[in-house]
């Protein structure tokens, strides 16, 4: 057991190899962050979110508008990811969209923005037609009625 | 060394042209790390919200990795000029 001990540690006081085994290690890791892997969980959901925490407890302010403003819209069920978790996902994400914040929103994989222009879409009624487009009925639609109903 | 509000509405005046500008440090003690930004440029018209965005973001790329929080609007003169009405 002493002697495999001893053997790698020979084998790491090289600086070469010491870090392609450090490379070696992390490369599982490293995954979350890769091109191929956001490629594919953007595209998994019509609706998918990246911010930090959960929805069901956001961890900043940012992040707690998107999940209110989609909330607001009947929009539950969207894939969402905790960037707080996952330090090679919060820096992928970023170089995926060249976008340098989070929340991330995408809709049927295409990057929409953050929470100002998810802000400014619900004010300017875009995200009703967007959510349109993704096949996506905005539960606003349906309390139009009601809002009328309200002011006659 | 922080960053501050006076710098960035410099920085974006500059670069992009803007005919108005607000900066507002929203951080606790104004130390620098949230700012609330309203910028008036020509150089959004008929751009989308993204792609507008995208420009201030990329004027701001080394400040931006030491902004926490970081809201902006951005309109067209002809929008600005509605919006003051």
């Amino acid at each position: 057991m002493s002697r495999v001990f001893l053997t790698t540690a020979r084998f790491l006081r090289t600086q070469g190899a010491r870090s392609a085994f450090l490379r070696a290690l992390s490369s599982e890791a490293a995954d979350t962050g890769s091109r191929e892997h956001i490629d594919g969980l953007v595209k998994k959901d019509k609706v998918v979110v990246f911010m930090k925490g959960v929805p069901q407890q956001p961890m900043c302010g940012f992040s707690n508008a998107v999940v209110q403003i989609l909330r607001m819209h009947g929009v539950d069920n969207y894939s969402s990811y905790n960037v707080l978790e996952d330090e090679n996902l919060r820096q992928g994400i970023k170089d995926y969209s060249s976008w340098p914040t989070i929340p991330q929103v995408f809709l049927s994989g295409e990057f929409v923005g953050g929470c100002d222009i998810l802000l400014q879409m619900h004010q300017n009624g875009d995200l009703v037609e967007e959510l349109q487009k993704v096949g996506i009925r905005s539960a606003l639609l349906d309390k139009q009625p009601d809002t009328d109903k309200d002011k006659q | 060394m922080s960053i501050t509000a006076e710098y960035i509405k410099e920085k974006l005046q500059r670069e992009l042209e803007a005919t108005h500008i607000d900066v507002e440090d929203t951080s606790p003690n104004h130390c620098g790390s949230a700012f609330n930004v309203t910028i008036v440029s020509a150089k959004f018209e008929g751009k989308p919200l993204l792609q507008r965005h995208r420009l201030v973001n990329a004027c701001l790329e080394e400040e931006l990795k030491d902004i926490h929080a970081f809201s902006q609007k951005t309109l067209t003169p002809e929008q600005w000029q509605k919006q003051q009405k």
